[in-house]
């Protein structure tokens, strides 16, 4: 190329800029909106083309846009503005000495002022096989033409990192006609982003277009030869891929600059108006670091082009001050917004707005009356008037009540459910299960003389299914009759929630919600991530309706539930080991006197269920004291979940001169079919060989008395505040009975009480004829009970002891953390 | 607020579960060291005003954590109980230095780790 040297050509202040991308080319734009004539400008970038819109890469991957119509500036705009651009010839160093730039080809260009727009480079994991034929990143036109090269096969791709680029990666090729996997580290995608509430919607839109996403997923290997063939989780799950980007991050490019000697930290550390460690060279762009800040989204690029700008041209400036950034997802049809710091915390306030029908969510976080962050899912059309007050720091105290509601709502009258509900047209769907509108029901309502939702829902139809739109019926009840109609109470789980424990059991299995998020969304929780009261319920309603699919979640345990053990009032521990039907022997009598001696167990008790207490185990110590007892042959006794606690025994027919009936055998294999099940409330067994009742069978929740004939199954008994005596559920002649009824009580009392009701007030709320009607009557129904139970027994019986002493579940559980370093 | 004589460094953000805690033992005290779910680190002293109820082993939801003895609830943010329980759990400076959480001891806490 023939280059005249700009000395020679010009007076002019020579600046040069490395980098022709959206940061560099800004603040040059912006250079010479305010002064045309102040610099002669030569451009270095390192890609073979005229500078183009980034962030429309992913409309480019998806064929929502053309490379022309991304196109920022056009070859004659260089030459217009008499820009000397060297496209395709990147700069490999930079003398600060002689005030030079020397590029790959060799070419010396001298500078009054540099500017560096180095931008970003994509995070490679340095995982075996990433240098495989068909592992891209995302980041320019090249990583484009590379997958539309493999989209043209078809054939599965996966996706590593689930964060924005990351999904707009995934959609565009999905558009693209890729079978799409995404993985992703963390718990929820787009973690920097959103909030678990607005990720959960996010993945199940994602999964409702046929993109498969897994999270906690944590890449191991890449596999293949020469082309990428698929991706290996350290879990060992194998992925197929024809291709494979990675979308993991980015990290700002300081490499020039280090090799130059200018101050680099994680970017290049410029002040407010972008100026580096040399008065001569400025950066601008993701490649910077300002007040410890490092950007990867294009506003503050734009904020910092106008401050340097300003500089450059010798105007009066405030300077840069940092950027408060919002973040959009750009996948068409997908509407999610956030903006600013909506992690909560400080003396923050949140407004949390959910409406499952629409899929919508929104969260905004409140401090001092001003709005700190937000997120929205699903309805995003007012994104963009949070964001102006957030940025403006107007005080939103006023327009509080209706702040949710977004800008068309701002100071008008405060949302009442009632006036809403009236404003609605008549044909205003209300029941979507059933398709009834508001007229319907209204018509319902003043024709027929209803008064109840009950009655509604017999006439109409209307919540008669799934019933989330019971509210909405009520408040319609409420608008239509006036002070007539009385709203029946209902007693919410908690704070957090309208719902009482009935109505989420039956959405939870009507709605097929698997997931806590799910959950919370789906029935519009008030909070983020609830409370300690509603969060056991809801870990226990899911275990119960998906015993398959739901995996537990220990933050949402009662600490003994989450380390099984029960904690004492000094923060020590109770270990109680199994002894099935009260039964045990020397062997175990002296691994037990082992562990108190090795552990220095202070107490030592015979418990009322007939096992044996080891109490005042350090936390530390318990996975220690479970391996000698696992090595003894013991497990856990679960003497501290929500969950069949013992069965007693008397010795029975096999010692005792009274015995009708073998007690001791049948109570240890009752308690081998039931240990380890999560119940809504302890649960507890007893089996007596004769009508003397030694093991006091008529105050537990299901106890058995052996008759000359048979067996007489007693339920919901218990001791404590308000002792309760059993009442007959029915006599049976076999052993096998005995298990069948025993296996179907469980779970029907696991299907239906609710949370934290012993079997005792269960039975009084619903009558024991209901419980005779569904298993002692209905024998179809009893057996399909009882095949439930055995299902859910296959995951539940599991030592946890064992887990956790020889294969290191929970280890953080048990150790304090260390003292890496003081300073 | 007391004086901070050392901030201890202990370990990555990841080594305490979302939604639960660690514990610190320091030569006076144990300190309680809570991630939640939207991983904010926060520390208090590791018994309530109560009992002295082990808060490190109560569930955190939004930033609170329950007290595994009576169910007491707390601020992590200020160590305040919430309702219309009264009591202050000892609020201990707890932060993130890229990634690693950092808890600041006062002379007394760090104890003969320095004089020794």
């Amino acid at each position: 190329m023939n280059h005249v040297p700009a000395a020679i050509k010009t007076a002019k202040a020579r600046l040069v800029v490395i980098g022709n991308g959206m940061a560099g080319m800004r603040t040059v734009e912006e250079i010479l909106s305010r002064n045309p004539d102040k610099y002669d400008i030569t451009v270095f970038g390192a890609e073979p083309r005229v500078n183009y819109n980034r962030i429309m890469l992913s409309p480019l991957l998806s064929g929502e846009k053309g490379f022309d119509e991304i196109v920022i500036n056009t070859p004659e705009w260089y030459s217009e503005n008499n820009i000397h651009l060297y496209s395709g010839d990147p700069v490999v160093s930079i003398d600060r000495n002689r005030k030079v730039v020397i590029s790959k080809s060799g070419t010396e260009t001298e500078y009054d002022r540099l500017l560096l727009a180095t931008g970003s480079d994509p995070i490679i994991i340095p995982v075996p096989g990433h240098k495989l034929n068909g592992v891209v990143t995302f980041r320019d036109v090249d990583d484009v033409d590379t997958m539309l090269g493999a989209a043209a096969k078809g054939g599965p791709a996966v996706v590593i990192g689930g964060g924005l680029l990351g999904l707009e990666a995934a959609v565009g090729l999905q558009a693209r006609g890729m079978n799409v996997t995404v993985l992703h580290l963390a718990g929820h995608v787009m973690e920097r982003q959103l909030d678990p509430s607005a990720g959960y919607l996010l993945a199940q839109e994602l999964e409702r277009r046929g993109i498969k996403v897994i999270t906690a997923a944590d890449t191991g290997e890449i596999v293949g030869t020469e082309n990428v063939t698929g991706v290996r989780l350290k879990d060992g799950t194998m992925i197929p891929a024809d291709l494979v980007v990675m979308a993991v991050g980015i990290r700002p490019n300081g490499r020039l600059a280090t090799d130059a000697g200018l101050t680099v930290e994680r970017g290049i550390v410029v002040d407010d108006v972008m100026t580096t460690s040399d008065p001569a060279v400025f950066a601008v762009g993701e490649c910077v670091q300002h007040r410890g800040q490092c950007y990867g989204l294009v506003a503050p690029l734009f904020e910092m082009a106008k401050s340097c700008a300003d500089h450059l041209v010798e105007i009066e400036t405030l300077g840069y001050a940092g950027s408060v950034t919002s973040t959009k997802l750009k996948v068409t049809g997908v509407d999610v917004f956030s903006a600013g710091d909506f992690s909560g915390g400080g003396d923050t306030e949140e407004i949390v707005f959910r409406d499952a029908g629409r899929g919508v969510y929104k969260r905004i976080v409140l401090e001092d009356g001003k709005i700190k962050g937000a997120v929205l899912y699903g309805d995003t059309s007012d994104g963009g008037w949070y964001f102006q007050l957030m940025k403006d720091g107007q005080d939103v105290t006023e327009l509080r009540d209706t702040l949710a509601f977004g800008q068309a709502f701002a100071g008008g009258a405060a949302g009442n459910p009632l006036d809403a509900v009236a404003a609605l047209p008549d044909d205003a769907e209300i029941c979507g299960c059933n398709g009834i509108c508001k007229g319907s029901i209204v018509s319902a309502i003043t024709e027929k003389g209803l008064t109840t939702l009950d009655e509604v829902k017999g006439h109409t139809k209307a919540s008669a299914s799934c019933g989330s739109c019971s509210g909405l019926v009520e408040n319609l009840l409420a608008a239509t009759l006036g002070g007539d109609y009385q709203v029946a109470a209902v007693k919410p789980i908690c704070t957090c929630t309208e719902h009482d424990h009935d109505s989420v059991r039956r959405l939870i299995v009507a709605k097929k919600l698997k997931s806590m998020p799910a959950v919370m969304q789906e029935l519009e929780w008030a909070s983020s991530d609830g409370c300690h009261v509603c969060r056991p319920a809801l870990n226990y309603y899911l275990l119960a309706a998906w015993p398959n699919e739901y995996v537990d979640h220990g933050a949402s345990r009662f600490i003994n539930e989450r380390v099984h053990a029960n904690i004492q009032k000094d923060g020590t521990y109770s270990v109680i080991p199994r002894m099935w039907g009260g039964l045990t022997n020397p062997r175990e009598l002296r691994a037990i006197a082992d562990v108190a001696d090795k552990f220095e167990i202070p107490t030592v008790k015979v418990t009322g269920g007939q096992r044996i207490d080891l109490l005042g185990v350090k936390k530390e110590d318990l996975p220690g004291v479970w391996a000698d007892l696992n090595a003894a042959g013991m497990v856990s006794g679960h003497a501290y979940g929500k969950s069949l606690r013992t069965v007693k025994s008397c010795v029975g027919q096999e010692w005792c001169r009274f015995g009708t009936q073998m007690s001791l055998s049948m109570a240890v294999e009752l308690e081998k079919m039931t240990w380890g099940s999560w119940m809504p409330h302890k649960f507890k067994m007893a089996v007596s060989g004769c009508p003397r009742n030694c093991a006091e069978a008529t105050i537990k929740d299901f106890g058995v008395v052996a008759t000359d004939g048979g067996w007489d199954l007693h339920v919901g008994g218990n001791g404590g505040i308000h002792v309760k005596a059993t009442e007959l559920l029915c006599k049976v002649t076999t052993d096998e009975e005995v298990m069948e009824y025993c296996g179907a009580f469980i779970q029907l009392y696991r299907e239906e009480a609710r949370y934290l009701e012993r079997t005792a007030p269960w039975i009084e709320r619903v009558g024991l004829k209901h419980v005779q009607d569904q298993m002692v009557d209905d024998a179809a129904n009893r057996k399909a009970l009882f095949d439930r139970f055995k299902v859910s027994q296959q995951k539940a019986q599991i030592d946890p002891w064992a887990e956790r002493a020889s294969q290191g579940v929970d280890a953080h559980e048990f150790t304090p953390l260390p003292m890496v370093a003081a300073e | 607020m007391t004086d901070i004589l050392s901030w201890i460094d202990v370990g990555p953000v990841a080594n305490i579960p979302r939604q639960g805690a660690r514990t610190l033992q320091t030569e006076t005290d144990r300190i309680a060291i809570f991630r939640t779910l939207d991983d904010q680190v926060y520390a208090l002293l590791d018994r309530c005003p109560h009992k002295q109820g082990p808060l490190a082993q109560g569930i955190v939801h939004g930033h609170f954590v329950t007290c595994p003895l009576h169910n007491m609830v707390f601020s992590l943010e200020t160590g305040e109980a919430q309702g219309p329980d009264d009591g202050c759990a000892a609020k201990v400076e707890c932060k993130i230095v890229n990634g690693t959480v950092r808890v600041g001891l006062t002379e007394l806490q760090a104890g003969l780790r320095h004089a020794g």
